[in-house]
């Protein structure tokens, strides 16, 4: 059977309704897809149990296309087919990217006919010739995305509703749209693009704390990238973001190879002896945060020993420089967002190399605060997304969440008996998509009229009318056995879709539109307020139908006493409980439930003393003819 | 009259209260929904309900509503992984049929 999660109290889904999402961190080095699981956001591992995926992309000769460990592994014997970094090239031109020649790849010019779908392709982004043909950078990027895909659609062992993806805050439309097609290329429905640096605040909880402004400061493998944030009622907006695109984890690697070769005398390596040492500094590297020291043993292919002892202090003193360079950028995004340090309310430390003590060290000696480190700083994008994702996926948890936009007024179509039949309810975050199922009412039915309304009222033609289409074909069944189901999506540009689709023939109709369309804030106010208003009328109406059907038994009853009584009244007292019966039947025409109880009230009034004689009649009657001692008796 | 949990369980569990950071148990219950008639409910509980019956398996309190305890009475609920995913599994003696995916089941 299933396997089931612990949902947030009173969250549950119903059966077949889990709506799997990821959050994937597409990194420039490393890739990683998170999830949200039992109420808490983690990274999905591979089947060896690793969690990041190198974003490095092999083709082959044969057509295969290997993805992470296996296409890095073969990195230098076979550079010109195998791709990495190619975030660096999404959305980009020839001409935007720098020192093409040192680069290993064959570039092709832009008008290659593969250039994508979408905007990105007009802009001429750059292609690269492998052995498997011409490739774009989309492409490429769709390798590592569908890795993760699978990876997550195994783990989670469902279809994936979407993901969010992270993007760098300062991908421009391009990029951006870029990075969308290499998704849609992979079969994932992006939710929405998520900055990274705010996916990181987010999984740090940020959204959830006050207002306040946070610096986040990513160093990954080979880029350093700075971002101002403010958050503001749930909201983050990036005010700065700086950064050096061409330092990160692997400089610190290099200062370290550097040092070796100096202390053995060692001058220019042939490329398998480089990769040796660079494998040991970077060991040397990892070992130094933990330790105050680390011994380097190699042997070269000359049969040449390494061996030397590198001191954390000593470590700190290589790289003294490169941690100073970081803080150039850090000044100058907050210039730009003219802010002191003293305005910043939080660090958050994203990347691997910001686990270096003297990174840490010089960050919270730069503001004067400790930064926050507590989650793993590689997979903490990846967290984050997860969480956003997770929530426009709908599974909302109960949490204060991030303000997000809502949907002003519900969205439905119109059933029999010209009811309105909501389908996303109003306030709903967007984007989201509900379906729900209809069937045909006569037998033999081939076409469905689909009229999509807008608005809280019960009738159909109380609401706003937003669209209207038909689903032919249906084949002639009897009524009620046609399954036809109507699914209502609205993206995070508020557009919505919808789409009827008959399940046993696949007949398909669909009609887009968007619902705020020509609606001031004013005009969804009054719709609002009409449908409390309705709730009013409703009683109205009860209410008059009630004194309505009050008066006329009143009239009635003293119609009948005036019949059989009639002769115990003057004329003049006759006349006048007369002119109040017609006063009560001309105010029964009119809708006005107080006029009609005023009437009754003086009729009432009016047949006080005629009401008395009759009593009085019916008590004489009772007692003609019976003496007192019969009465005593009693 | 009990529903227990599985060691393993049991330590998930507790591993998740512990990591969301709040709530008295797991609550355990069944709606009726889904194409076999009813569905597992599966959530964190923050607080008793007056008519709440309660078991502790190995240290985890239980919550279960008395309406929901009939269809479930004796089950044992483990957390195993079958490949990549994990999760909780209901073992429910009550069952009579279930749904493709066992999500929803008709006793």
């Amino acid at each position: 059977m299933a396997l089931l999660q612990i949902s947030e109290p009173g969250l549950s889904t119903l059966p077949h309704q889990h709506r799997l999402a990821v959050g994937i961190d597409l990194g420039t080095t490393n890739s990683l897809v998170a999830t949200v699981r039992n109420g808490i956001s983690v990274v999905l591992n591979d089947e060896n149990g690793r969690a990041m995926l190198p974003s490095v992309v092999r083709y082959l000769a044969d057509g295969s296309i290997a993805v992470g460990e296996a296409a890095q592994a073969m990195q230098s014997e076979d550079a010109a087919n195998t791709i990495v970094s190619v975030k660096r090239f999404m959305g980009r031109g020839l001409k935007d990217v720098g020192e093409i020649s040192r680069l290993p790849y064959r570039f092709a010019d832009a008008a290659s006919p593969f250039a994508t779908s979408g905007g990105s392709g007009q802009g001429g982004m750059l292609q690269l010739r492998t052995v498997a043909g011409v490739k774009s950078p989309v492409e490429v990027s769709a390798e590592i995305l569908k890795v993760l895909r699978s990876r997550a659609e195994a783990a989670l062992g469902g279809e994936l509703v979407g993901a969010v993806i992270t993007v760098p805050a300062y991908f421009d439309d391009a990029q951006r749209q870029a990075t969308k097609d290499a998704a849609k290329l992979a079969g994932l429905n992006v939710l929405r693009l998520l900055n990274e640096p705010t996916a990181a605040a987010i999984a740090y909880g940020l959204d959830n704390a006050a207002e306040g402004i946070y610096a986040v400061y990513d160093l990954g493998g080979g880029t350093f990238d700075i971002s101002i944030l403010r958050l503001s009622r749930g909201v983050f907006e990036v005010l700065a973001a700086n950064g050096d695109s061409a330092l990160g984890g692997d400089d610190f690697d290099q200062r370290i190879h550097c040092w070796l070769l100096e202390k053995n005398h060692l001058s220019a390596l042939g490329p398998q002896d480089t990769r040796l040492l660079l494998t040991h500094a970077r060991a040397a590297k990892e070992q130094l945060t933990e330790h105050a020291e680390t011994r380097i043993t190699a042997v070269l292919s000359n049969g040449e020993v390494i061996d030397n002892v590198l001191t954390r202090s000593e470590f700190h003193t290589l790289s003294q420089n490169l941690v100073q360079h970081t803080l150039q950028p850090l000044r100058r995004a907050l210039r730009d967002a003219k802010l002191g340090v003293a305005d910043i309310k939080g660090v958050v430390m994203v990347g691997g190399a910001t686990r270096m003590p003297q990174v840490q060290h010089a960050v919270e000696e730069f503001f004067g605060q400790t930064p926050l480190t507590n989650l793993d700083p590689d997979k903490v994008v990846a967290l984050g997304a997860a969480i956003q994702a997770n929530l426009l996926a709908g599974n909302r948890s109960g949490d204060e969440w991030l303000l997000l936009d809502v949907i002003p007024l519900s969205l439905g179509i119109e059933t029999m008996g010209g009811l309105a039949e909501k389908i996303i309810p109003r306030n709903s975050t967007i984007p989201t998509a509900r379906a729900q199922e209809f069937t045909t009412y006569k037998d033999g039915q081939t076409a469905m009229s689909i009229h999509v309304v807008q608005g809280e009222r019960e009738l159909v033609s109380d609401c706003r009318s937003l669209a209207k289409f038909e689903l032919r074909g249906i084949p002639a069944m009897v009524a009620g056995a046609a399954r036809i189901r109507v699914t209502f999506q609205v993206d995070a540009d508020g557009l919505l879709n919808v789409s009827a689709r008959e399940m046993g023939s696949g007949v398909e109709a669909a009609v887009a539109v968007k619902p705020s369309y020509g609606l001031s804030d004013g005009e969804i106010t009054r719709m609002l307020q009409e449908s409390t208003q309705h709730a009013q009328d409703d009683m109205h109406a009860r209410a008059l139908r009630e004194q309505q059907t009050e008066a006329e038994q009143l009239l009635e009853a003293v119609q009948h006493a005036l019949e059989q009584d009639g002769k115990l009244l003057d004329q003049a007292e006759r006349t006048r409980i007369e002119t109040q019966m017609g006063l009560l039947r001309d105010t029964l025409q009119l809708a006005d439930h107080l006029a009609i109880k005023r009437a009754a009230t003086a009729l009432n009034d009016a047949t006080v003393s005629f009401a008395q004689a009759r009593m009085d009649k019916s008590v004489a009657h009772v007692l003609t003819g019976k003496n007192i001692a019969e009465l005593g008796e009693k | 009259m009990a529903i227990t949990l599985t060691e393993n369980a049991a330590k998930h569990v507790e591993n998740f209260i512990a990591k969301r950071g709040k709530g008295v148990g797991l609550r355990i219950g069944v709606r009726t929904s889904g194409c076999s008639g009813m569905a597992y409910k599966l959530e964190f509980a923050d607080e008793l309900a007056s008519d709440d019956l309660q078991f502790v398996s190995h240290g985890v309190t239980v919550l279960v509503d008395p309406k929901s305890l009939s269809y479930i009475d004796g089950m044992e609920l483990d957390y195993t992984r079958e490949g990549l995913n994990e999760g909780f599994k209901f073992n429910n003696p009550n069952v009579k049929n279930q749904c493709g995916c066992g999500e929803s089941f008709g006793v």
